[in-house]
């Protein structure tokens, strides 16, 4: 977007040069926009005070922050905190569970949306296809807290359904939400219900681009569904597909904190820990501020690799990339 | 032969793939009725037979607690507040900066494109950003939950590329006429936009209320808890208004507690269903926008 909007600038400025001969100077176009820069204002002290005062804040990582103190007096001790970060055995147990959530998600939450818009593309009947689409968006809108709360009370060994069921056909009960085994089942699944169906969004999209006199000339040459489906539809969406996967790529060290947090308890800790919960544990409730801005900047770094080089290979891919 | 085989195997899979989509629309929406289900339901059935879509005895004995008590009120009085409010900076924010970025020739307008990416990609982190947050001592109070996160850089940039794409003639023709910026943006720009504000309307307002992070951050005092918070004080902490302890019976609390909890879900999820309809409408052209433009 941002190459594309640079030359239309640089025609407008040079149209500008052209017509009146010369460049304006740069107090007379201040003043000449001065009720554009002052609606720019608010929005760009926003990002100022919210985004980049907090950036410098990231210093806090290096010093010792005390808060009698404050940022200024605070001592400076480098590394420290991210050497104690490493060498904690901590550490591993995060860096686990933030990639087997993130690989777990990939497996399986990655292709349902894909299958659901492929499943969905194939219904002739308009009516029927829109009302599975509206009741399938529905979870997308619902607060993570929301989505905690039915997972608790479907699954609460206190009268929740799935125990009750449980209990009337083996007999005992299990305690899912207190269990370790199934605390990633549940983020998954949870992820799958809420999310899968607004994600055929963007495929469908895709699949109402696809040609039809592909499928008509398929047919002609006696193309089943499935061959339809193999040869047109698939590679018809493959760049989208790409490109989501790409982007995902991105966000490996992102579980998405609420969604974690709600379900996390001192019972599942070991295996429902992750950086940003940490993070905000470390923190938040415990006052450790300089040690959780060691462990959050160490995040965000790998983030931003993590984003660029998803975006590299999206170009090396002959995707036009993010940024 | 081979020719009805293939029919046959067609029709297999269309009826089974008509059942399966079936299937998955009322998974989506089977838990709300379950829950709304529950909510009507005495907390003796609900311990009886946990499984049922109508309950026997009806009863709005859930909800009677949940309007009798101040906290829960509250909290809801706290949601709505913060959702109007903070949707009205919300736009006010984004549309004005929006404006003014979506104009091609404006001096420096680059740098702060730049600046506004660049802060998509890469940020302070939680700890610095709660602390410029307690600087401006914002802690305890609704602005907390509004300021801090007046403008998200991705609805900006779709808006600004709309705004954009509008026709140049037009605005040119209401300056020849006399027309000030602000008129041009108030009169012109906004009145042309409004599918695509509906959208952002509609996804800021749902972010609000939806909002669960900001409050568990910022806020310690209870009498300024949003609905999702309390929510999950009740459901995922069991800590059945604890402030109201002397005020009501808590024995009755305890029996109730399960058709108590629906009741609250229900409560928490109520306005989202409500403008389900309207966001419906417009999103799938606003993701759409997002996606190609963003």
């Amino acid at each position: 977007m941002k190459q594309a909007a640079a030359p239309n600038e640089l025609n407008t400025e040079q149209t500008i040069r052209a017509v009146t001969g010369r460049r304006q100077s740069v107090l007379g176009r201040f003043r000449k926009d001065k009720w554009l820069y002052l609606l720019m204002a608010p929005g760009l002290l926003y990002f100022i005070i919210f985004k980049y005062v907090p950036m410098w804040g990231i210093l806090l990582a290096f010093k010792n922050y005390q808060p009698f103190l404050g940022f200024w007096r605070s001592e400076w001790v480098g590394f420290e905190h991210f050497r104690v970060f490493f060498g904690n055995p901590e550490f591993f147990m995060l860096l686990r569970n933030t990639l087997l959530l993130s690989f777990y998600n990939l497996i399986f939450y990655f292709p349902t949306p894909i299958i659901l818009a492929l499943l969905l593309n194939e219904i002739r009947l308009s009516f029927y296809k829109r009302t599975i689409q509206t009741l399938i968006y529905v979870p997308h809108f619902i607060s993570l807290v929301i989505v905690a709360s039915l997972t608790y009370v479907f699954l609460t060994t206190q009268g929740g359904i799935v125990n009750e069921l449980l209990q009337q056909h083996t007999g005992s009960k299990i305690d899912f939400l207190a269990s370790p085994d199934w605390f990633r089942p549940m983020i998954i699944m949870q992820t799958i219900w809420k999310e899968s169906g607004f994600g055929t969004i963007i495929f469908l999209a895709a699949l109402a681009g696809v040609d039809v006199e592909q499928y008509e000339a398929a047919i002609m040459d006696g193309a089943s569904r499935w061959r339809q489906t193999w040869h047109i539809t698939l590679p018809s969406i493959r760049s989208t597909i790409v490109i989501l996967l790409i982007l995902r790529m991105g966000d490996v060290l992102d579980n998405g904190f609420e969604q974690i947090y709600l379900l996390l308890n001192p019972l599942n800790r070991e295996v429902a820990e992750v950086f940003d919960t940490y993070v905000y544990m470390m923190g938040i409730t415990q006052g450790a501020f300089s040690y959780s801005t060691a462990v959050g900047l160490f995040k965000a770094v790998v983030g931003v690799i993590l984003v660029l080089g998803a975006n590299w290979l999206a170009k090396r891919f002959g995707q036009s990339g993010i940024y | 032969m081979a020719k009805q085989y293939r029919s046959v195997s067609g029709t297999v899979f269309d009826v089974s793939n008509y059942l399966f989509l079936g299937i998955v629309g009322l998974v989506s929406v089977l838990p709300f009725i379950y829950v709304i289900a529950g909510s009507f339901a005495s907390d003796t059935e609900l311990t009886k037979r946990a499984v049922f879509l109508i309950p026997e005895e009806f009863t709005v004995s859930a909800y009677r607690y949940i309007f009798s008590t101040d906290t829960i009120l509250k909290s809801i009085w706290n949601s709505l507040y913060i959702t109007v409010v903070g949707t009205v900076v919300n736009l006010l924010f984004t549309v004005t900066i929006a404006y003014s970025l979506s104009k091609r020739g404006l001096m420096g307008r680059n740098t702060v494109l730049n600046l506004i990416v660049f802060s998509m990609l890469f940020g302070g982190g939680l700890i610095p950003t709660y602390l410029v947050v307690r600087e401006l001592h914002m802690l305890d109070t609704y602005w907390a939950l509004i300021i801090p996160g007046a403008i998200s850089a991705f609805n900006l940039i779709i808006v600004k590329n709309f705004f954009q794409e509008l026709p140049q003639e037009l605005e040119e023709a209401a300056k020849i006429d006399g027309c000030t910026e602000l008129g041009l943006l108030w009169k012109i720009v906004l009145p042309l936009s409004m599918p695509v504000l509906a959208t952002f309307t509609l996804f800021y307002a749902v972010g609000h209320w939806n909002n669960f992070f900001s409050a568990l951050l910022y806020i310690n005092d209870p009498s300024k808890w949003p609905l999702q918070v309390m929510l999950r004080q009740i459901v995922l902490l069991s800590q059945v208004a604890a402030g109201d302890a002397q005020t009501v019976d808590y024995n009755y609390v305890k029996e109730a507690e399960q058709s108590i909890k629906m009741a609250v879900i229900v409560v928490g999820t109520i306005p989202i269903l409500l403008v389900y309809p309207f966001l419906q409408k417009h999103f799938a052209k606003g993701v759409l926008i997002g996606s190609v433009k963003g």
